[in-house]
């Protein structure tokens, strides 16, 4: 591995910035920043990862790194990097340990005024109907290795057949909930283990569920096509798959180290194992994969419908005055094998998303016919303190990145500065004075994500929509936070 | 019996911005494998309210010490999270380029007196390296939180 201080940088136009292909490199790197955001990316290794990408063989485009790109391992965060269906390789690396990781957006028919007084209610009710922490999950909700195999395989088409929530949202998820070609046959017995309590649940670290209000419309058609409206309520679910998906990436990356010395890959990193997409072994990590995806899936949805519930009980109002409508769910980590044009002709490629989202143009068919005129919504949650945006996706994105944009806002502060800085202070307190309750399974998981410990999610959106790769319909601000 | 635990002896916890590396010495490759395992543990809780009651028997195969490393600690990590365990004392009787045996000690999670302070996703093999030096023995072990 060579050091960060050899990566040569050029400069191409306020928000793009080109590594150029040297030494092993098979093609170039492309990094989307401001001046401003390459001043810290410098700072860590994570533009060496983007250069380590494009050694693997089979890459198509330039090696990519979104607005929040940090450092990973493997590859970067905010990373994206297709291959070719024939000559290319999938790596569980360029995906992730939490395999669809994702958030999903709702609206609803509430005013923000309309809950203002209410919100704690609903916060403390979150937190008990929807289980987070270690070993926490709820007690009407068990599956024996059968239903788990069907999770495993429909996602969140499975969670509407028993009654989570409803038909019409699945046409609002991405690959409608379901990644087809899963095999849980491929997916270990300790990862079904650790899965088996864990559908349902939220998780900890950076996932949560926000309760917040539309702060700002930038797009009023877009916005209008969204059914979104300034000061209405909007509730936000960020989780992925939890230990099985965990378990699937490590299971796959024992294999891959093997695969990739097999088929005499040359590895700048361990973490970038990888394997042919037509051998066994990639075609098996592809199977797994969407297991894992389609668990995540089932798993927002599941979240959802108690959501829902939730709303119902403290506000005692029904369904049809709640019109708790899911917007749309994206994966943020994901490998996808997706139709794009290159060089002027159809290619079927591999797209890796590692900490990036999928943001397919207007008119796209992967995109719900709701929103065909406008593009395919694009959620980008930021910390709890600031705020989070909705964008939708470019046909510059489509031509530039393969259809994808940024994830989030992207640490700045390690979880150790962030207790030392929130040290003597009441955060919860302090985020309560901005109008914000956020209640948590541990206090030492929200002293963690204090908002200055994160980017600020504004910087990043506006350098994607700067580079036009998205864009802005509204800003959503946090009222309630529950954190895992 | 209540562990003896001697913080950053043996092993230092590393930030990095969005994961935490653990960073392990010993005099031989046994007391390695034993050190990471305790670092892991203290990431995930405060192992002086550990105590240990029960033990757990693991034998881990793979085909480069870096591999053995991994997977013992995420053998530990599954054990953690499917039968909710937290464990602070660990030996290894045994050590080849193969195999890894050891054991495990410590007890069920109880919410009264226990606290989880980070939830560790997995443990990586990313820049992983087991270094020899003489008789001291090293390596940086990344994780995923």
């Amino acid at each position: 591995m060579t050091d960060q201080q050899t990566v040569h940088l050029k400069k191409i136009d306020e928000y793009r910035w080109l590594i150029p292909r040297e030494g092993g490199m098979r093609t170039d790197g492309l990094v989307y920043a401001d001046e401003r955001m390459m001043d810290v990316i410098k700072k860590d290794q994570s533009l060496q990862q983007v250069k380590n990408v494009a050694f693997l063989p089979g890459i198509v485009g330039p090696s990519l790194a979104m607005p929040d790109i940090h450092w990973g391992y493997g590859f970067p965060i905010g990373g994206v990097a297709a291959f070719d269906a024939e000559e290319g390789i999938v790596s569980p690396g360029g995906v992730g340990y939490d395999i669809n990781c994702g958030v999903r957006l709702m609206r609803s028919g509430l005013e923000r005024n309309d809950i203002q007084g209410r919100i704690k209610g609903i916060v403390d009710a979150l937190l008990v109907n929807i289980p987070s922490g270690v070993g926490s999950h709820r007690k009407d909700l068990k599956l024996d290795k059968q239903q788990q195999h069907k999770v495993l395989q429909k996602g969140a088409q499975w969670a509407v057949d028993q009654g989570y929530g409803q038909w019409k949202d699945i046409e609002h998820i991405e690959e409608q909930g379901r990644i087809p070609d899963a095999d849980p046959d491929l997916v270990s017995t300790k990862a079904l283990e650790r899965g088996k309590a864990q559908l349902g649940t939220l998780g900890s670290g950076n996932h949560f569920v926000e309760v917040g209000y539309v702060a700002e419309v930038y797009d009023e058609g877009a916005a209008g096509v969204l059914g979104l409206a300034k000061d209405q309520v909007t509730i936000i679910v960020h989780t992925g798959s939890r230990g099985l998906g965990h378990q699937v990436c490590d299971d796959s990356i024992r294999v891959m180290l093997q695969a990739a010395q097999h088929y005499g890959i040359e590895l700048p990193d361990k973490q970038l194992c990888c394997a042919p997409l037509g051998s066994k072994e990639g075609k098996e990590y592809l199977a797994a994969m969407a297991c894992a995806a389609n668990f995540a899936f089932a798993n927002r949805q599941i979240i959802t419908h108690w959501v829902r519930e939730t709303f119902e009980q403290v506000l005692h109002m029904g369904p049809s005055t709640l019109k708790l409508d899911l917007i749309y769910d994206v994966c943020h980590n994901i490998a996808k094998l997706e139709t794009h044009e290159v060089d002027g002709r159809e290619r079927r490629l591999c797209v890796h998303r590692k900490g990036a989202t999928r943001a397919f143009p207007p008119h796209h068919p992967d995109v719900p016919v709701t929103y065909k005129d406008i593009g395919q919504p694009v959620l980008i949650p930021g910390d709890m303190g600031r705020c989070s945006y909705v964008l939708v996706g470019t046909e510059c994105a489509y031509e530039e990145t393969f259809g994808s944009t940024c994830h989030g806002a992207g640490r700045i502060m390690s979880r150790h500065q962030a207790k030392k800085s929130a040290r003597g202070r009441m955060v919860t307190k302090e985020l309560e004075a901005k109008g914000i309750y956020v209640r948590g399974a541990s206090m030492g998981t929200i002293v963690e994500e204090i908002p200055e410990a994160y980017k600020d999610v504004s910087d990043v959106v506006n350098v994607v929509q700067g580079a036009g790769i998205g864009k802005k319909v509204a800003q959503l601000k946090p009222m309630g936070v529950i954190k895992g | 019996m209540k562990c003896a635990i001697m913080p950053f002896v043996g092993y230092e916890l590393v930030e990095h911005t969005a994961d935490l590396g653990i960073r392990v010495w010993a005099d031989d490759i046994k007391g390695l494998f034993e050190e990471a395992a305790r670092a892991l543990f203290d990431i995930i809780t405060d192992l002086t309210k550990v105590e240990a009651h029960l033990k757990r028997e693991i034998v881990i195969r793979g085909s480069s010490r870096e591999e053995l490393m991994v997977a013992w600690l995420n053998e530990l990590l599954y054990l953690h999270e499917v039968e909710l365990l937290l464990f602070c004392d660990f030996s290894i009787a045994e050590i080849d380029e193969g195999t890894v045996t050891g054991v495990a000690n410590g007890e069920e999670f109880d919410e009264a007196r226990h606290s989880v302070k980070t939830e560790v996703k997995a443990v990586t093999y990313h820049q992983l390296e087991i270094k020899e030096h003489g008789e001291r023995w090293q390596t940086q072990v990344i994780v995923d939180i």
